[in-house]
């Protein structure tokens, strides 16, 4: 099935779990939140959560800015 | 002298708050940061990019600085709703500099959504700084809300205009005891000097640092011109008028020579006869 990933489509496996798809673009311990369809999943909860088809995922760090 | 700067129920020695955009690199970065003395500084949150190295919220770990995450990018309250709850996760932080954004050009904050965004955001528990227009009734209504503080804008984000109108800083000063940081439009050190004798209590600013053909030394201007307007505010200027007062005694003043003598008379005259203000 087809996610999205931080506006970009990743093809991944039905059993995939939010753990596994965030760690294709950052393996930081820290620094780093992450939006399922416009709800925040806490770090804990990744490994448990399954994503769904279409699922929209952004994955954000801190930049400089302000 | 002690003057310590109460934020978010936190005790701060500095009252200059710096952004982080706009800069070269992370070592010209780091250089500005610890020339500036700051203990709070902002940072933005966006999509991850594998392929940078070096981390901003690492550096300001190792220098001891707070982070204060931005919702900078938004448009709507939603967005900053949503933004502020990621910050927290990713930061371990309840503090927001709240930034809804009206458009691109004029980059000016959209007061509608900000008001929605404060409100909801201060019920959650965040300590929520607010940028606003230099909107003295609007500045009122966000300290209603609960804000931590309000940030108006000097001039708008980036324009190195200073303060266009010093009249509703202070106007905003006499009527709200929440703490008031000027944010946006600072150039050069004069502004920032201005902002703190206009009563505010700390400023925030970014591109005038970061932009900067030396940054580490703009940084450290910053520093001192945000002491200097402080103690300026503390100690009262004087009041302004329109003649001379002279600061060496007038009596007992020695009788150089005829000529001098009757200037001196005449000057004093002229004087008497002048209105005042």
């Amino acid at each position: 099935m087809i996610v999205i990933m931080n506006g970009f489509e990743h093809e991944v496996t039905p059993n995939t779990n939010l753990a596994d798809l965030v760690a294709k673009v950052s393996t930081a311990i820290s620094g780093i939140a992450v939006a399922v369809n416009d709800e925040v999943v806490p770090r804990h909860s990744w490994s448990a959560t399954a994503l769904s088809s279409g699922a929209r995922i952004e994955v954000l760090t801190a930049v400089q800015g302000g | 002298m002690v003057d310590g700067f109460v934020l978010g129920g936190e005790v701060w020695a500095s009252r200059l708050i710096m952004g982080t955009g706009g800069v070269p690199s992370l070592t010209i970065l780091r250089e500005a940061l610890i020339a500036s003395g700051t203990q709070i500084t902002t940072i933005a949150m966006r999509r991850v990019n594998p392929t940078t190295s070096g981390s901003i919220f690492d550096l300001l770990k190792e220098l001891n600085i707070a982070p204060l995450p931005n919702t900078a990018g938004c448009y709507t309250a939603g967005e900053a709703i949503l933004t502020a709850h990621l910050a927290r996760e990713a930061l371990a932080t309840n503090w927001i500099k709240l930034e809804v954004i009206a458009d691109d050009f004029t980059l000016m904050p959209d007061p509608i959504e900000t008001i929605t965004a404060a409100t909801r955001l201060v019920t959650e528990g965040f300590v929520v700084l607010a940028y606003t227009n230099d909107d003295p009734v609007l500045a009122s209504k966000l300290e209603a809300i609960g804000c931590a503080a309000v940030m108006p804008l000097g001039a708008p984000i980036g324009s190195g205009l200073g303060i266009r109108n010093p009249h509703n800083i202070q106007l905003m000063r006499e009527r709200i005891s929440a703490p008031i940081i000027l944010d946006a439009g600072i150039g050069t050190a004069s502004d920032a000097a201005l902002a703190m004798e206009l009563g505010c209590d700390g400023v925030l600013l970014a591109s005038a640092v970061t932009r900067a053909e030396q940054p580490k030394l703009m940084a450290e201007a910053m520093k001192y011109a945000v002491l200097a307007g402080r103690r300026a505010y503390l100690a009262g200027r004087i009041p302004k008028r329109w003649h001379a007062n002279a600061s060496s005694p007038g009596r007992e003043t020695p009788r150089l020579s005829k000529e001098a003598l009757i200037d001196s008379v005449n000057a004093q005259e002229a004087h008497r006869e002048s209105p005042l203000f």
